[in-house]
């Protein structure tokens, strides 16, 4: 019996170094690389603490001169670049130190919220008599409205990062679980899984070997956006006053802060809110332009 | 007979980095009036191509850079976007190989037929309504009126594929294209719908270019073919002197790997023992619940089988008979209603899977879809070793067993570092059966396994599934819709319909003498009778 000749496919060569040439990647990446080190290094930046406040230095201009009295009652000039709060706090410290917050909200509610909602979803679409309870329960925590149960969640406990972040990640989880399920559903039944069946490969190394690779991809691309809209919740939470406690330098809690002399000084609400938008468009147009080529039914096909 | 294609010289270009340069090279074909050409090929060898050329509809990548094509004298390679739609469906027109697909869902069958007349005619809505049911007679549908106003999942594939015929020839064209029509509809259904081509072909006087890489098919209703390899026409002529006396090589080669419908004499079974046996098989399954009404499906009822050590047992029968059904209860890909499934006389049937998992070494199955039955993101080696290496092997033991059973399918050992998408079908397929060699099975089960491959490719594999079977005294199961391919390698046939086995016995004396109806129409719809050869004698 002879060999067939080789195949007669041409196989297409990998662009790897592609990846980051694309400006739909490469800027946001960028931007949010810079994020990411403002935020480790917020105290070397010409910050001061954040939280202290000065009634003499109330709802100050940006740009302006003033002096900062430290601890054992020495005072330093100080530029208030972005002015200062209601509470003369320095707006400019507190913006720099609520990218801290801001990027740890996000990271961290796209990871806790990918990991539960990977595992169930792989459990619902899976195991069969568990699907359908799983999903009712699921349907459920999507009927609530994110916000209302985020807040509901962070009232059960003290406010803090760890019960704001449970409370954020919380609504998102169902979001992912419908994704993986629906991912699975549609791998169990390739024949490679089924050969794999026959294999007599145990379940849980099948789910992990030959059906998680192919969530992969697509929940790089959701977890993106549930980082953006982490960020906005946080946001959203700290300025309705349910989120961290209003001393934490969160930007949702600066703009809080400066809602009510908006219309005297917009230099409250500006700058945090340069802030969020950006780091929330950055990081939607990263997640857009990977779901674009991460995605194969998105792909250009000749 | 005046030509009503001609097409000289047609070269269409590839888009820079594909596998070769011209998708078809220096193509000349002619239909006359009434006359049914069939170009056939394998897979890659540009009669789609060259369809979707005359068509006008290629992609925007894929151009035609040299030669013409003439419909009734007119050029169509020069022939602007505008002409080129009204020539659409007026002068020629196309049919396809899904006709669920092609068709619209959520528009009616009337209104789609319709719509042509509509685009090209001045009629009035009654005269247009008129015109389409005049032609949904032609076409032979049951019951007209009530199909007009069907939407197409309410038609079966067959009905489809008349309704699509019917949308095509409303307007009379000149020029009918049909690519693959009948490839995925059962056997019996296809006898019809050629039937149909055949009988408009002769009434109205259209040009057919039959698209087909079945040579049953073109032994049926071609006058001439066109044999394409590669994107050339190797060679063209009457039917007859193409199928009987065929030229060139690879003709000669393709004709040749067609299984004959005439079983070859098979070495008589020794009296070996039943290896695997079912009894009573039965797999219903309910839809519907809380809030649906029940709806029960019987997909196989009191399937009994035997295979003996050594043994093929094939079992043929069409879309929805269970014959896969029964593949995936036999393999427990799926769990059987009801009845017995025995290896060695230890029923397994219900066994959990908690049993039943040692005992899975014992059955190994080989899929249909070769480019879907290996993991993408495994190499060859990992996806051979997987079960060895679950049943306790050691991996270096498996890794040498695998270069064997490599070596054993036809494929040098280089392939263990490999992925699959480097190998092509019909190599895909051998490492699946090479994969379900490796905990050396009592029974293998081939689902569909050459159903996907080219007729060429077809052959080597059915050539060495009965290999590894004579040589493992494997008892095969091989289930496929293809009688050719069952006459061919099966020492026994089980015939199913809807479900329930109809007939079974040796395979000499059910295509000797079939006693059930149904066996007898499954063998009077198999299209090209006297064509075709012995594969493994």
């Amino acid at each position: 019996m002879s060999a067939e000749p080789a195949p007669s496919i041409a196989i297409a060569p990998k662009r790897k170094s592609a990846f980051l040439s694309e400006p739909a990647i490469l800027i946001p990446s960028v931007v949010l690389g810079l994020l990411v080190l403002v935020a480790l290094f917020a105290p070397f930046l010409g910050t001061i603490d954040p939280t202290q406040f000065d009634p003499t230095l109330r709802n100050k201009l940006p740009g302006h001169v003033g002096t900062v009295r430290a601890l054992d009652g020495t005072e330093t000039p100080f530029v208030y670049r972005m002015g200062t709060d209601n509470l003369g706090r320095d707006i400019y410290s507190r913006v720099i130190y609520g990218t801290r917050i801001s990027l740890i909200v996000g990271a961290l509610v796209a990871l806790v919220s990918t990991i539960l909602g990977l595992t169930i979803g792989l459990v619902a679409g899976y195991v069969r008599w568990l699907d359908g309870f799983v999903m009712r329960i699921m349907d459920g925590l999507m009927a609530i409205p994110p916000i209302l149960l985020a807040i509901a969640l962070v009232s059960l406990s003290r406010a803090g990062l760890v019960a704001v972040i449970i409370a954020i990640a919380v609504p998102d989880i169902p979001r992912v679980v419908r994704l993986v399920r629906a991912v699975v559903l549609s791998i169990r039944e390739e024949p490679y899984v089924e050969a794999a069946i026959t294999a007599g490969t145990p379940t849980p190394t099948l789910l992990v070997r030959h059906i998680l690779p192919n969530c992969i991809a697509p929940l790089i691309v959701q977890a993106t956006f549930v980082c953006a809209s982490a960020i906005l919740v946080e946001s959203i939470l700290s300025f309705l006053g349910v989120g961290l406690p209003p001393e934490e330098p969160s930007w949702g809690n600066i703009m809080a802060a400066g809602r009510q002399y908006f219309r005297i000084f917009p230099h409250n609400i500006l700058f945090p809110g340069i802030f969020i938008a950006a780091t929330v468009l950055c990081v939607n147009v990263l997640g857009d332009a990977l779901r674009d080529r991460l995605d194969p039914k998105l792909r250009k096909r000749v | 007979m005046a030509d009503v294609l001609a097409v000289d010289r047609l070269t269409v270009a590839l888009p820079p980095g594909s596998d070769r340069d011209h998708a078809v090279e220096d193509v000349s074909l002619k239909v006359g009036a009434g006359e049914i050409v069939c170009v056939v090929g394998e897979s890659g060898s540009g009669k789609s191509v060259t369809a979707f050329t005359v068509m006008g509809l290629l992609p925007r990548e894929v151009k035609p850079v040299g030669g013409s094509i003439l419909l009734e004298g007119e050029e169509l390679l020069s022939a602007t976007p505008r002409r080129m739609r009204e020539l659409r469906g007026a002068r020629m027109a196309m049919i396809f190989q899904e006709p669920m697909t092609a068709l619209n869902p959520v528009k009616t069958i009337g209104d789609q037929i319709e719509e042509t007349l509509t685009v090209h005619t001045n009629m009035s809505s009654a005269e247009r309504r008129a015109r389409a049911l005049e032609t949904v007679e032609a076409v032979h549908l049951p019951d007209p009126q009530r199909i007009l106003n069907a939407y197409p999942h309410q038609l079966s594939g067959g009905q489809r594929q008349r309704a699509m015929i019917a949308g095509a020839l409303v307007l009379d064209p000149a020029l009918l294209i049909a690519d693959e029509p009948t490839t995925a509809l059962d056997v019996t259904t296809q006898a019809q719908i050629l039937k149909l081509v055949a009988e408009l072909r002769a009434r109205r006087g259209t040009g057919v270019l039959f698209i087909t890489h079945d040579f049953g098919v073109v032994a049926e209703i071609a006058h001439r073919v066109v044999v394409m390899q590669k994107g050339r026409v190797v060679e063209q002529g009457p039917a007859d002197d193409v199928l009987n006396r065929p030229q060139h090589s690879y003709t000669q080669m393709l004709i040749g790997a067609v299984p004959s419908l005439t079983p070859p004499a098979r070495a008589p079974l020794d009296a070996s023992p039943v290896v695997l046996q079912t009894k009573n098989l039965c797999k219903t399954y309910a839809s519907g619940g809380l809030f649906q009404k029940k709806h029960v499906t019987r997909a196989a009822q009191n399937v009994t089988i035997d295979v003996r050590r050594g043994e093929t047992v094939g079992i043929v029968g069409e879309s929805g008979s269970g014959k896969s059904t029964v593949a995936r209860c036999v393999a427990r890909l799926i769990d059987p209603t009801s009845g017995e499934i025995a290896i060695d006389g230890v029923d397994y049937a219900k066994a959990s899977e908690r049993v039943l998992r040692p005992q899975r070494k014992r059955m190994q199955i080989v899929f249909q879809d070769p480019y879907r039955s290996l993991n993408p993101r495994r190499t060859v080696a990992r996806s051979l070793i997987e079960a060895p290496v679950n049943f306790g092997m050691g991996e270096q033991a498996a890794l040498s067993r695998a270069r064997d059973l490599l070596a054993l399918v036809g494929l040098s050992p280089s392939a263990l570092d490999r992925y699959p998408h480097q190998f092509s079908g019909g190599q895909r397929q051998r490492i699946c059966i090479a994969r379900a060699l490796m905990v050396e099975p009592e029974v293998l089960i081939a689902d569909e396994a050459v159903s996907a491959l080219d007729v060429s490719v077809q052959a080597q594999v059915l050539k060495l599934l009965d290999d590894v079977r004579a040589r493992f005294h494997l008892a095969l199961l091989f289930i496929t819709h293809d009688l050719r391919v069952a006459a061919q390698i099966c020492d026994r046939i089980v015939v199913m319909q809807k479900g329930t086995v109809v007939e079974q016995g040796a395979t000499a004396e059910i295509f000797a003498a079939p006693q059930h109806p149904y066996t007898k129409a499954l063998f009077a719809a198999a299209p090209g009778k006297h064509i075709g050869s012995k594969v493994t004698a």
